[in-house]
């Protein structure tokens, strides 16, 4: 059945050998899987270029700030005395779509790799619905340099310690420093009095006193007048769109003491934070993708021959270490792995759409059964993040696998209580339990600006929305508070009501 | 078309503004880590790459954090459940017990886990010797810039072809041609010498074409055996492999000379120990080839090895002049003052027998401070005694011959220290850039 020779046998590589390797995946990935990609670049770096990406968000190109200093060095430390290995790739959310490989890696973990990154991640942030909303591949490069280049001109300019506090307080608040929703565009000033004008003429238009005269109706008008006042009185508020939970866009718009290039660099940390939410959000999902796409070309290339039984045995001790899943009493334990999350549940839709059980039919009855395994999994990959995606498409028999089990802590008991286990009665609770874990709401808090007085002493007002009764870790809560206080320039309190 | 663009060549050290930054930022931590570590090494291993660790006070990043276990209610999902069933209760660990493992476990930020990584040799030392300069560095060899020879380094298996090892890469044919019965040409020889013979004599008959044949396929199969198993494979190449190396052009010794007598304590030792370290940091980063030469002294001088220098006790009278004398020999032996740049540091409590600090003062003038390029005298005093000889002028009998030596020598140096925290101040003040007042 073999209709090829193998591509490659040995460990080394070159380019041409790379690129003929690249072309059998990408006529799996295009042709058989149909998969759909931004067309790929594909780098060759050193372990030192390797941890130089790491430091900047495994951006090419980042803006200078410390922190990425402080990475560096620990990541060196770590990889110097072999504590811990370099990924194998990086792949940057671009148009085209870049991938850097380790010049390290044999000839089958280049092909791995390439199939991970040039198609599983490529395909997925082409296709998911998070990414095509909320980041801009196209111009992500173009921006980082822009963002770069100001940086950089901003410590010619105004001192490298100035801007370097404004990166520090910035960088503090980057994770209340995204939109979360699309929200319609608020009407402008003028447009709002164009609109009360519009309903005034209405009533005068079609004033009819006969109204006045009905029992009740003066109070309503009266009402309504005072409303419009009101409308006029808390116009400052309104005009700020309180209550805003992106922090840092609400400081960078409404801040009385920051001058404009310190605004510039918050819109910086800002977009930033914004172009790597949908990453945060996808984890399993984007991993798993990428796993179960390169699982799938490997076999395939395997299957037609193209590598060979050596190669393939590489492959799966690489493969099975990445997607292990460590019980939680293990040493190794450390949170659930999503490698092995996304690929067993991607694996197991496949199972189901060719094979189902009684029980998946009485799960999945859209899929089970339907054959038609790469339009399901398509389709999840476009439309669903990890909350959505564990939601619908996580089977029992995945719980089984994996033995999930789900506790509960209450911060006042004296123990913690198993609230589902992997049977009959637990697999729905168990489900969303685990779906709400991937809700970033559940672990981030959920802080909001809620009010600023300015007409007053400029008082700027957070509050803390617990979620299931959550309180805020004290240390960093105080530190966090500094540093918006410096970036608003005033005092600034922070409500936490009790529920 | 993919493009594959291989960035390997691409300049390194994209995070090195960052680094920069970093250190900058933690600079006051980094320095009292890296005094810190001052007490757990010699002397000459000081300099080298090092793993500190500070805490993270100056390089913390706060963010908002939700902590569970100060109210409220969390729900995990753990994964290798093996005999829970729904309902039962764990007991939860005791505060403090399995803590440690999350990222932001400490709720006050002080308890965080110090911050680890690796400072170069060269982050210590500019971290040490910031605005710092030895005088008098008027050697020609100093110049900093650095010459290399090539020498030999081992074998490898590439390289050109005018490098090829003749001995090793037979050797290794030869053993390759053993290990797979690569047949000889001689034996192939004789065999042709034998189907020869048969042949000459008068028509074979059936038995001898048989035998023929059977030698001639012998023939054949050990001739495709020689062609199989090549006389010499691309495996068996050696080639020499050669490597640059710094030439030092500029070497340097640094003499340490300690009165070990009963007078001088573990505290004075120790005292004397971090200068003597300091120093040869310092004279580290300016020379490629630093020597060290620790002389001790009683009543009688000898070389010895750094172990025997700071720990091993001998008792006896003090006389100062042994130990110049010995380091007049030993530099005279060994170290040729064209090539070698000398430095000395001198640590003493002060006390020798009377007479004994004029001839010390005769020897420094006349054989040693011509040849050194510095002469650092540290007098290790007491607190006590710093008060009572709080001004230069007065002192012990070799405080005083010394000041003289001073006066004449602009590359000598003496001073008092305490306590430990005086090194540093003092250490800077003797090497202050020359021209700008020294800062403690």
């Amino acid at each position: 059945m073999n209709e090829h020779e193998p591509l490659f046998t040995g460990a080394e590589w070159d380019f041409p050998l790379l690129q003929r390797v690249f072309g059998a995946i990408e006529d799996i990935g295009l042709n058989d899987l149909k998969l759909d990609v931004y067309p790929n670049q594909i780098e060759i770096i050193a372990s030192e270029q390797m941890l130089d990406a790491y430091s900047a968000h495994g951006m090419p190109l980042m803006y200078h700030h410390w922190s990425f200093g402080k990475i560096f060095a620990r990541e060196e430390t770590m990889y110097n005395k072999g504590w811990s290995a370099l990924a194998y790739e990086i792949v940057i959310n671009s148009n085209p779509c870049i991938a850097y490989l380790m010049e390290e890696n044999t000839m089958t973990m280049q092909a791995l790799v390439m199939a991970h990154a040039c198609f599983g991640h490529n395909h997925f942030f082409k296709n998911n619905y998070l990414f095509r909303q909320w980041t801009n591949a196209e111009a992500i490069l173009d921006y980082l340099a822009f963002s770069k280049k100001y940086v950089a001109a901003c410590e010619e300019k105004y001192g490298a310690e100035q801007v370097e506090l404004i990166l520090d307080s910035a960088h503090t608040l980057m994770e209340q420093g995204v939109f979360r929703y699309r929200r319609p565009p608020r009407p402008s000033r003028a447009q709002r009095e164009e609109r009360l004008r519009k309903r005034r003429q209405y009533e005068e238009e079609s004033f009819n006193d006969i109204w006045r005269t009905l029992p009740g109706a003066a109070r309503d008008m009266s009402a309504d007048l005072a409303s419009v006042d009101e409308d006029e009185t808390v116009g400052l508020h309104a005009q700020m769109n309180l209550p805003e939970e992106n922090i840092i866009y609400f400081l960078e718009k409404h801040s009385p003491v920051l001058k404009n290039w310190q605004r510039e660099i918050l819109r910086v940390v800002r977009n930033v934070a914004q172009y790597f939410y949908p990453q945060m959000q996808t984890k399993v999902m984007n991993e798993g993708c990428a796993t179960f796409v390169h699982h799938y070309i490997m076999n395939e290339l395997y299957d037609r021959g193209q590598i060979g039984a050596g190669s393939m045995l590489e492959f799966m001790h690489s493969h099975s270490s990445v997607v292990m899943q460590p019980g939680f009493d293990d040493s190794r334990y450390y949170g659930i792995n999503p490698y092995a999350l996304g690929f067993a549940m991607m694996s197991d839709i496949k199972r189901i759409s060719e094979a189902p059980t009684p029980e998946d039919k009485e799960w999945f009855p859209d899929f089970a059964g339907k054959g038609d395994w790469r339009d399901v999994l398509k389709h999840a990959w476009a439309n669903y993040r990890d909350e959505s995606f564990i939601q619908q498409f996580l089977s029992p028999k995945v719980m089984r696998d994996l033995k999930l089990f789900a506790v509960r802590d209450g911060a006042e008991d004296p123990v913690y209580t198993v609230a589902a286990i992997h049977n009959e009665s637990g697999y729905r609770k168990l489900r969303t339990s685990l779906a709400r874990l991937y809700d970033l709401s559940s672990h981030q808090p959920d802080i909001q600006v809620v009010g600023a007085n300015l007409a007053g002493d400029r008082t700027l007002t957070i509050r803390h929305n617990r979620h299931r009764g959550i309180p805020l870790a004290q240390g960093n809560k105080d530190a966090v508070l500094k540093h918006v206080r410096r970036l608003w320039g005033y005092s600034v309190e922070l409500e936490e009501p009790e529920s | 078309m993919t493009n594959f663009i291989d960035r390997r060549l691409n300049p390194k050290g994209k995070s090195l503004a960052n680094r920069q930054r970093f250190i900058r930022r933690a600079r006051a931590e980094i320095k009292e880590a890296v005094q810190k570590s001052l007490k757990d090494r010699t002397v000459s291993d000081f300099a080298k790459n090092q793993k500190i660790s500070i805490p993270t006070k100056s390089t913390k990043e706060p963010r908002f954090r939700l902590d569970p276990s100060a109210g409220g209610e969390n729900e995990r999902v753990l994964p290798g459940n093996k005999d829970f069933v729904e309902g039962d209760q764990i007991k939860k660990p005791r505060q403090g017990d399995g803590q440690g493992r999350g990222k932001d476990a400490s709720t006050s930020g002080e308890g965080e886990d110090d911050f680890s990584f690796t400072l170069s040799q060269d982050e210590i030392l500019d971290i040490f010797f910031e605005d710092l300069e030895l005088p008098n560095l008027i050697k020609t060899a100093l110049k900093e810039i650095k010459s290399y020879s090539w020498r030999r380094a081992g074998l490898t298996t590439s390289g050109s072809p005018t490098q090829i090892n003749l001995v090793r890469t037979m050797r290794n044919s030869f053993g390759r041609r053993m290990a797979m019965r690569r047949p000889k040409e001689d034996d192939i020889e004789v065999l042709r010498q034998r189907v020869l013979e048969l042949r000459c004599g008068a028509t074979p008959d059936a038995d001898k074409r048989e035998v023929i044949a059977e030698l001639e396929e012998e023939i054949a199969r050990m001739e495709h055996r020689r062609k199989w198993v090549p006389f010499l494979d691309p495996v068996d190449v050696r080639f020499n492999a050669f490597q640059q190396q710094p030439i030092p052009t500029s070497r340097a010794v640094m003499f340490c000379l300690m009165d070990v007598s009963g007078s001088m304590g573990e505290r004075e030792k120790d005292l004397a120990k971090r200068f003597f370290m300091l120093l040869h940091l310092f004279l580290r980063r300016r020379y490629d080839r630093l020597d060290i030469v620790f002389i001790r002294h009683t009543h009688d001088a000898q070389e010895v090895d750094e172990h025997t220098f700071f720990y091993s006790r001998q008792s006896g009278g003090t006389i100062v002049s042994t130990a110049l004398e010995e380091m007049k020999k030993i530099v005279a032996e060994r170290y040729n003052t064209g090539e070698w740049n000398i430095y000395a540091a001198q640590a003493s409590d002060g006390y020798t027998q009377t007479g004994d600090a004029s001839r010390c003062v005769d020897l420094l003038n006349q054989d040693l401070m011509p040849i050194c390029q510095y002469y650092a005298y540290i007098e290790i005093l007491d607190e006590r005694e710093m008060e009572v000889f709080s001004s230069e002028e007065s002192g012990a009998e070799l405080w005083r011959a010394y000041r003289t030596v001073a006066k004449d020598w602009k590359n000598f140096a003496t001073k008092r220290i305490a306590k430990p925290q005086d090194i540093f101040p003092v250490f800077r003040e003797l090497f202050a850039k020359e021209g700008t007042e020294a800062k403690v």
